[in-house]
């Protein structure tokens, strides 16, 4: 068990008892008992068959998510308009691509985030991670050309931030 | 008057969120083949899905309800990549060639083997 696990104990504990709380609706104290004793167990149940780490549970990249979705989501935007005007282009102006993509990010975490943002925006999708290559299938060549000039991939870096 | 301006706004993001669902369709069947199609339809799941979700929370009071579908914008966003990653790693292990259109050739299927 390391030193922060008392910290992801505490944080994951909290996160679930608020998902149950948000779901749960009865606020009679029966209810609420019950379901800060079902977050408490499970993550002691997770903590022994020693899943809780902070790749699933990133608490450290909380803050700066704030300022990463918002921007991820524009991305989504920006290309999902691409990807219609070319659906929807009597010629089907595709041109597929195949690239591959060195990740810049140091971590798994930031690696599997990155992947991810790939295949969320429209147009690009992660086929395969190979050590720190991402394979990507780009819908057309404007596409794989804009993620390899790197935007993305060196905000994910920052994002995924520490050494 | 803010009801009517909410209002409005909802039903430009319900409406704008259908049209990218049609978009995706429309993409399904006029794609060439696998990877081409998987492209049109994260048009829909992703985006189209999230402009539907915003305009439905636009559409009660504040309460336990957004917070519900805030949480659905967060699940689909985090499981739809997870299902396209698989569905695109499958069909390539299955043996499926995308249609490259790469005269160069540079980029082709070479990835290192495993």
């Amino acid at each position: 068990m390391r030193s922060d696990t008392g910290i992801l104990f505490f944080s994951l504990s909290a996160t679930l008892f608020g998902f149950w709380l948000a779901l749960s609706g009865h606020y009679t104290s029966t209810f609420i008992t019950i379901g800060a004793i079902c977050a408490i167990l499970i993550v002691a149940f997770s903590v022994r068959i020693s899943v809780v780490d902070e790749e699933g549970h990133p608490i450290h990249l909380v803050f700066r998510a704030l300022t990463y979705w918002p921007w991820l989501i524009w991305e989504i935007a920006k290309s999902a308009f691409d990807v219609t005007r070319i659906t929807l282009d009597p010629r089907l102006p595709v041109s597929p691509t195949m690239v591959k993509i060195n990740a810049l990010q140091r971590t798994g975490l930031g690696v599997s985030i990155f992947a991810n943002s790939i295949t969320l925006t429209p147009g690009t999708i992660s086929v395969d991670v190979v050590g720190g290559e991402i394979l990507v299938h780009a819908l057309s060549k404007s596409g794989a050309e804009d993620l390899q000039e790197g935007a993305m991939n060196r905000r994910v870096a920052r994002f995924e931030g520490r050494s | 008057m803010t009801e009517t301006v909410l209002d409005i706004l909802s039903w430009i993001l319900l409406g704008s969120g259908s049209f990218f669902y049609v978009v995706g369709s429309i993409g399904l069947l006029r794609m060439p083949d696998v990877f081409t199609r998987m492209h049109a339809t994260s048009v829909s799941d992703t985006f189209g899905a999230f402009l539907m979700l915003v305009g439905m929370m636009l559409q009660v009071e504040p309460s336990l309800v957004t917070l519900r579908l805030i949480i659905i914008i967060a699940i689909i966003l985090y499981t739809g990549p997870v299902a396209t990653h698989a569905l695109a790693r499958a069909a390539r292990h299955a043996g499926i060639k995308p249609l490259l259109d790469d005269d160069t050739g540079n980029d082709r299927e070479d990835a290192p083997s495993k």
